[in-house]
């Protein structure tokens, strides 16, 4: 029974590490802008060998 | 040349009317569109053409100085950081609006070596910028960045507005709480199932976790409430804080006290629970709406520099509020006069449609005084301050004790007058208990007492405020009428006076309601089309939309003759267009509206006559709020309209001409001493004395970027015929409040019936306080939802 003890102090440590690391993202700013890197993730870094005419393709 | 047919500029998506602009078998609508263009072409940016069509705003209009970034003083007050290598800026770009300018926004260190980093938070339309203040001066950046079509705005006051440390402590308390209650809530289970006795010790274990879990939600999630109720005593005010405060207090002593003399199982769970639902009700009421503000004053309108001349003749930015009396200031077109000053030289024809709402830009002449406020339209004018710019004839009106008042004097919120009577009882109560049981058990009296205490903490009281004003806000922000808090709620519930103001909110000066009273063929609609289009006049602006796209033709010997109107020479012949006595050498008689006469050669064709267009179904509007409110019109205008906007308005004394900033806000005050509740509704910088000593005091716009003047709510233009809707769904709101305190009152009285008796066991308190606080938040939130169905809104 007295592994009950050692589980629960593991479960509290471990919850303890979660509310650590979200304190820590708080902290840094990652919860600042919510929206923008849900945008940018969906941008390719461009191709710097690309030539013009590949990026300005004719207008139709 | 003709025009070209549905091609769009490839930049911004507006039409194209030549065939000027041209580039890599692309069109563009304007030498700006296209530069933007090459510019990005050059440094391979490209690619911002292909995440959205069209992604820029066209460039059409005309480029802004920005020397005053060259003063150290100024750039001084804008950067957030500076060292010798770098230095940290976050500016406010209105034109952010897509993917592509946060792509652009974010590849700037592509087109200057001297900007390190760049991140865009879209939301707020800011741009964080590192650069390197060797290589690239502050004025350069921002000429860059206007050069590719992202000019910020810079202004002194609160366009960047600094990230409130308070909210982001407010999540870090919700995440404190929410883990000591999740903890918590498991530990106390074995509890309430019964232990044998053989796993006591677990008991007791877990009873002293449960304390070292209540103690970060004591002593840092609850600090808050401790400390407003605090402050509200000491100036002698029981607001809802107190019995929370009380509540939380007794809670965690008796908690303690419990475990230490081993008398029960505390209330550890309810303690956590009470603290972790009350951070998200005070969660759900923190609305930001990063893109408006509602503290605007004059500095946010006014430019942050004006060019002063020197005795040499040199010219030099200062700021604006270092300027003094005596400064000679240099004023272009399209800036406004910061401060009331003298006319030295120059043809000034001042638009004063902001200070005043009067739309016919004025024409003064040397030597005469001109208002602060007013926009030069035309060539750049030298002039004298004569005053300086807090002391000015429009900036005056912030001297007023209006704006040096807290917040604190507008309508009382339900939950403040409830709570005051609601503490007094409360303390009766639970005193009377304790005196009650004294003689015979002190035991069971002291526990009664701190049993009253605790279950009536007015959790479910606490709620249902923010909850029902949170599901409001968001219900009206959907419709486009955004409010500032949600007291505003309650505020416009209370409203029975609605005062409005006329250009820009019950009307729009803008490209319709014109009359052409005459004959107009082809030939003469091209010729006035192209003699209107070089003027920025606001009348010739709106001639040349009535007129539609047309072809250009050749005309010659353009002039503007200010403040009467515009000549050329077309085909031999002299085109005059403008006033009566320019054109028929007339005398200007009484005109019930602006009128804009014509003549080519020698032949008269007629006058176009220029309406004020008023809002959509204004008619229906006013007659609808007629019904059960009073409503008055304030105009700084001359009483051109006074017919039409009559037979909206219940008698013609309820409306006034003419009115100053000032006489607005009299007015106002005027009806407040008759104990109206008053409402109003205005747009420009004039209605800003009337916006703040009102009730409710809504700013009206066409574009939510534009700058509104400081309010307790903004609404869109387009909705302002939504308003009764509006107002009924406030009152409903506050009525949903009113339902759920009864309901949460109930709550108290079933909880209460229990503890007076001194038995209130820890888990009748764990299962009442979040049944109440669930009944609560589903009640107010589908309430609130099935109100704004009633009242059609969306």
């Amino acid at each position: 029974m007295s592994t009950i003890f050692f589980l629960i102090g593991c479960s509290v440590l471990v919850a303890i590490v979660f509310l650590l690391a979200f304190l820590w993202a708080q902290n840094n700013g990652q919860h600042t802008d919510l929206y923008t890197p849900s945008i940018r993730i969906l941008m390719d870094d461009a191709d710097d060998k690309q030539t013009t005419e590949e990026q300005f393709p004719a207008s139709k | 040349m003709a025009i070209l047919t549905g091609t769009t500029c490839y930049h911004c998506g507006n039409d194209c009317y030549t065939e000027e602009h041209q580039k890599d078998e692309k069109s563009f609508c304007c030498t700006g569109c296209l530069s933007v263009y090459t510019i990005l072409s050059k440094s391979k940016l490209g690619n911002y053409y292909q995440l959205n069509q069209h992604p820029g705003e066209t460039q059409a209009s005309g480029n802004k100085q920005f020397a005053y970034l060259d003063e150290p003083e100024i750039i001084q007050q804008l950067i957030d950081y500076t060292d010798e290598q770098k230095t940290i800026i976050s500016l406010y770009v209105p034109a952010i609006h897509c993917s592509s300018c946060i792509w652009l926004l974010e590849h700037l260190y592509t087109l200057h070596p001297g900007i390190l980093e760049n991140r865009v938070d879209f939301l707020k339309k800011q741009v964080y910028i590192q650069f390197n203040p060797q290589q690239i001066s502050l004025r350069a950046l921002v000429e860059l960045m206007s050069s590719i079509g992202y000019e910020p705005l810079i202004s002194l006051q609160d366009v960047v507005k600094k990230n409130s440390r308070q909210t982001d402590n407010l999540s870090k308390k919700i995440a404190v709480a929410g883990f000591c209650f999740g903890n918590v809530m498991l530990l106390s289970f074995p509890a309430y199932f019964g232990l044998s006795e053989t796993e006591a010790k677990f008991g007791e274990f877990f009873s002293l976790l449960n304390i070292l879990f209540c103690i970060p939600a004591f002593f840092y999630s609850g600090k808050d409430y401790f400390v407003n109720a605090w402050q509200n005593l000491k100036v002698g005010v029981l607001n809802i804080d107190f019995p929370l405060a009380l509540g939380i207090f007794v809670l965690f002593v008796r908690t303690i006290v419990e475990y230490v003399f081993n008398t029960g199982h505390g209330f550890a769970d309810t303690l956590t629970g009470l603290v972790f639902f009350l951070l998200i009700g005070r969660f759900m009421q923190q609305k930001t709406y990063y893109h408006l503000s509602f503290e605007r004053d004059y500095r946010s309108f006014f430019p942050v520099a004006v060019q002063v001349l020197n005795e040499d003749g040199s010219e030099k930015s200062v700021a604006l509020e270092k300027l003094v009396q005596g400064d000679r200031i240099l004023i272009k077109n399209q800036e406004i006069i910061p401060a009331d000053a003298i006319l030295l030289k120059g043809d000034a024809l001042i638009d004063f449609s902001f200070v005043t709402g009067e739309s016919l830009p004025v024409s003064k002449t040397l030597g005469e005084i001109i208002y602060a406020g007013g926009r030069q339209t035309g060539s750049a004018l030298e002039l004298e301050v004569i005053k300086p710019v807090s002391q000015s004839y429009l900036t005056k009106l912030w001297n007023n004790e209006v704006f040096q008042k807290q917040e604190s004097t507008k309508i009382k919120t339900f939950s403040t007058k409830v709570s005051h009577y609601f503490s007094i009882v409360l303390l009766a109560l639970a005193f009377g208990t304790l005196l009650f049981w004294l003689p015979q058990d002190w035991r069971t009296g002291l526990s009664a007492f701190t049993a009253i205490l605790i279950i009536a903490c007015p959790c479910a009281l606490a709620l249902s405020t923010p909850f029902t004003m949170s599901a409001a806000l968001s219900i009206l922000d959907k419709n486009k009428f955004y409010l500032k808090n949600t007291d505003v709620v309650e505020q416009l519930a209370a409203i029975d006076t609605i005062v409005f103001d006329k250009t820009g909110t019950v009307s729009i000066a803008e490209n319709q309601g014109v009359i052409f009273k005459g004959q107009l063929n082809h030939v003469t609609k091209d010729i006035i089309y192209a003699a209107c289009k070089n003027s920025s006049h606001p009348h010739s602006r709106r001639i040349c939309s009535f007129l539609g796209h047309r072809n250009t033709v050749a005309i010659s010997h353009y002039q503007e003759l200010t403040g009467k109107g515009i000549s050329a020479i077309y085909d031999g012949k002299e085109v005059l267009i403008g006033s009566r006595q320019l054109v028929t050498g007339q005398k200007d008689g009484k005109q019930e509206f602006p009128e804009v006469h014509i003549k080519i050669g020698e032949q008269y064709i007629g006058f176009f006559e220029l309406k004020q267009r008023f809002r959509k179904d204004l008619n229906q509007l006013l007659s609808n709020i007629n019904k059960n409110y009073h409503t008055y019109l304030l105009s700084g205008d001359s009483n051109q309209d006074a017919e039409v906007l009559q037979s909206y308005f219940k008698s013609p004394s309820h409306l006034q001409f003419k009115q100053s900033p000032q006489d607005k806000l009299n007015f106002i005050k005027e009806k407040q001493e008759q104990k109206a509740k008053v409402m109003m509704i205005g747009d420009g910088l004039n209605d800003s004395g009337a916006l703040k000593q009102s009730d409710a005091g809504i700013a009206v716009t066409d574009h939510i970027n534009n700058f509104t003047p400081g309010s307790d709510a903004i609404l869109d233009g387009s909705v302002l015929h939504l308003l009764p809707q509006f107002l009924k769904f406030s009152k409903s709101a506050v009525k949903v409040i009113h339902i759920s305190f009864g309901i949460s009152l109930t709550y108290n009285i079933i909880g209460l019936s229990v503890a007076v008796t001194g038995q209130l066991s820890p888990l009748f308190a764990a299962i009442l306080m979040p049944l109440s606080t669930v009944t609560i938040i589903s009640f107010t939130s589908l309430a609130t939802h099935y109100m704004a169905k009633k009242h059609q809104l969306s």
